[in-house]
């Protein structure tokens, strides 16, 4: 036991004297989470858009007005002919078109039809839907309030209820991604790393030697960024319930017993590419290069799972960070305990358990 | 020029020695790019229903068919009450609640207005925009389905109708995969070209290498073009690769020239790969400099626009934008790819990444010193 306390203590001697690295480990979450909270909405605004106005009467300047003066809109600039639209659009600066046809407002009130074109730049298939249909609103809002007087017979009105994020924050996704992402990325780089450190630089030989059990070396690197690990948990919990505004719907406890839970198989995670790996720079490029993506994309936290093809969604069971983001999700914002969770639970335990036992085997006490 | 040439065979032997790493730089990219941008979807396709129809007419059997059969909406259950809906929500076996209250026919058809109740789980408050969106343009036919069943059509509209239509120029089938894959790949290279970089002199140090290099007859801009022009070679390498696998797979490639993609990411990896030499020189362990290349890369990232539009961030994160190498590249891969701009379109790109490739690999050459 003594022993192990020595290591720890070398250990943390090695991780507080680098304060740079230390300073990237506890601020990298304070720094993203207040990027996605603040920076990264999925609300459009402020968007660029021209104007080609064939038939400048008063109505099509109203639109245009009504246009501009929304918060999703920026007029960039007006335009005199067709041709002019694709190089407006290659110059790459808006997003939108609008064509009004000639005599607009001539044609709309007295055949009571008039033509308004959308053009949209749909290399961001996304946005582009989004942004046509907030014009179309627009739009249509003008002509409701021309028809203000008349209402159109056998209407059905739509109510809309959001729920658990009636104002449609950004930070109810961002915040569970951002722990799952985080957590992951941060212990398995880190103990990786930490642990083929001591293979590159020959010192691993000198533990393997000493009189200790090779398991306690590991656990002796493990248990300082366990530690830094639960400080980010408790940061990201603190920013986002008092900066971001999100609440803690259901059991703290059980918010951060799954967190626990997340680290360990994460720090397991590590252990295991360090045993594959010999350099520091291979272990780095494993878990950046090979997790990065993967965490993002297939977490669900970028993209919904359910819209991916099928095999997709049967590797997105392997990314440890979809259940954890599932938990979070459910425990934090739905509010749900763990009679609906004990699945996920189930399955992150599942995973550390395989991740250990492939290291135990793979470790090699001889180099 | 001739110490330049020896110089660049001890970092080639070095790099193809480690057969570990080199094999990652090429796999992990063209697995990562043939597999990921498949998840980047958000077209909405299965949006999961839970009905609670209190009503039980025509006229809401129609509706819930009309949802279903939509191709976007795929029907969980149907619920008795409100707070059983809630409940497959909660689950998750639902993503949206239709609720048809009692007497819904009765109303449109003698108060000629009625109305109907959705409730969206809007944790993503994307998803949910869009899925509410689609369900009230399926309403909105319906609705104009009922009114040509009830009232005569006329030639002229009733009242003053201006009719919206709309095109989606560049990318008419509203392929996602176009959009994503030349981001996609420019992360790639950066990731690949980035990381290679800022841990390669820091390893000399760390090792203890660097101080033959400081002791031997080189010259402090050699020495950094000996560790820049393997990383180009190979950046430009995974680069071409990866429009390989875009077109083998994807059926992508770019519209406009060839050649002004690759000089544009020739002059943006010179850029990149000083500011991870940058990053190496400053950093005392190879620990360190994986932490703070960590950091920027996932900054550069989020804020290069390859998920979310750029425009839509607040005018401070747009500023930093401007400063972002990472934003640039993915945005002149889609222009080219996409559009098919030109050169004269990509004029001011070229000129910020020139200008970014100069200050960082002054720096690091200023950076370097010769002594310990």
């Amino acid at each position: 036991m003594k022993q192990l306390l020595t290591f720890l203590t070398k250990e943390f001697h090695h991780i507080l004297r680098d304060k740079r690295s230390l300073l990237v480990l506890l601020g990298l979450p304070i720094v993203q989470l207040l990027i996605f909270g603040f920076a990264i909405t999925p609300e459009v605004r402020n968007a660029n858009i021209a104007i080609l106005d064939n038939a400048k009467d008063e109505i099509t300047r109203q639109i245009t007005n009504k246009l501009e003066n929304s918060k999703y809109f920026d007029i960039d600039r007006t335009l005199i002919n067709n041709e002019q639209i694709e190089k407006a659009f290659k110059s790459g600066k808006i997003k939108l078109a609008i064509v009004f046809q000639e005599n607009f407002a001539n044609e709309l009130l007295h055949t009571n039809k008039a033509q308004v074109q959308i053009i949209a730049d749909a290399t961001d298939p996304n946005q582009a839907t989004t942004l046509i249909n907030y014009a179309s609103a627009v739009i249509m809002d003008y002509q409701n309030d021309l028809n203000s007087q008349n209402k159109l017979p056998y209407t059905i009105n739509s109510e809309t209820r959001m729920l658990y994020n009636p104002q449609l924050k950004g930070a109810y996704t961002s915040v569970p991604g951002v722990m799952g992402m985080i957590l992951l990325l941060i212990s398995a780089m880190m103990t990786s790393i930490s642990i083929v450190k001591e293979k590159e630089l020959g010192t691993m030989e000198i533990l393997l030697v000493s009189p200790m059990k090779p398991w306690f070396v590991i656990i002796s690197k493990v248990i300082p960024y366990f530690i830094i690990s639960l400080v980010n948990v408790a940061t990201i919990l603190l920013l986002s319930v008092f900066v971001l505004g999100l609440p803690i719907e259901g059991s703290l406890f059980l918010l951060i017993f799954s967190a626990v839970l997340y680290i360990f198989c994460a720090l397991s995670l590590g252990i295991l590419i360090s045993t594959i790996t010999d350099t520091q720079q291979a272990a780095m490029l494993i878990s950046l290069l090979g997790l990065m993506l993967p965490v993002v994309m297939l977490s669900g936290y970028a993209f919904p799972i359910t819209n991916m093809p099928i095999i997709l969604q049967v590797l997105s069971n392997f990314v440890p960070a979809k259940w954890y983001i599932i938990i979070v999700k459910g425990v934090m914002i739905k509010g749900i305990g763990i009679s609906q969770i004990w699945k996920e639970l189930l399955i992150l335990t599942g995973m550390t358990i395989l991740f250990l036992s492939i290291s135990v085997k793979r470790f090699k006490i001889r180099l | 020029m001739r110490t330049l040439f020896f110089l660049l065979r001890k970092e080639f032997l070095q790099i193809f020695r480690n057969k570990l790493i080199l094999r990652m730089i090429f796999a992990l990219p063209v697995i990562q790019l043939i597999i990921l941008p498949n998840a980047a979807t958000y077209e909405v396709k299965n949006i999961t229903l839970s009905v609670v129809d209190h009503d039980h007419s025509e006229y809401s059997r129609k509706l819930i068919n009309k949802f279903t059969s939509s191709g976007y909406f795929k029907l969980a259950d149907y619920s008795d009450t409100y707070n059983q809906a809630l409940d497959q929500v909660e689950k998750d076996n639902a993503d949206l609640i239709v609720e048809i209250p009692k007497g819904f026919e009765g109303d449109l058809l003698r108060e000629s207005e009625t109305k109907i109740l959705f409730a969206a789980n809007a944790i993503s408050g994307q998803t949910a925009g869009l899925a509410v969106a689609y369900a009230n343009s399926i309403v909105k036919d319906f609705n104009s389905d009922i009114r040509s069943e009830w009232i005569s059509p006329t030639r002229f509209n009733a009242l003053p109708i201006i009719e919206i239509t709309a095109s989606n120029w560049f990318n008419p089938q509203m392929n996602y995969k176009k959009f994503i894959v030349p981001g996609v790949l420019a992360l790639l290279v950066t990731l690949v070209g980035f990381l290679m970089s800022s841990l390669n002199i820091v390893k000399e140090k760390e090792i203890g290498t660097i101080e033959q290099l400081n002791v031997s007859p080189i010259k402090k801009y050699q020495f950094i073009l000996s560790k820049l022009i393997p990383f180009w070679l190979l950046g430009l390498m995974v680069m071409s690769i990866g429009f390989l696998i875009s077109f083998i797979i994807y059926g992508i490639y770019p519209e406009g020239s060839f050649w002004v993609g690759y000089l544009f990411a020739g002059i943006y990896l010179i850029a990149l790969l000083g500011f991870g030499l940058l990053t190496s020189l400053m950093a005392e362990t190879q620990q360190q400099a994986m932490f703070i290349s960590y950091f920027f890369m996932l900054v550069f990232i989020l804020l290069g626009g390859l998920f979310s539009p750029i425009e839509n961030m607040p005018d401070w994160a747009q500023y930093l934008t401007y400063i972002n190498p990472v934003s640039y590249f993915i945005d002149t891969m889609r222009m080219l790819v996409l559009k098919g701009s030109s050169f004269w379109d990509l004029r001011f790109n070229f000129l910020v990444i020139i200008g970014f490739a100069i200050a960082f690999n002054g720096l690091a050459i200023w950076k370097y010193k010769k002594t310990v």
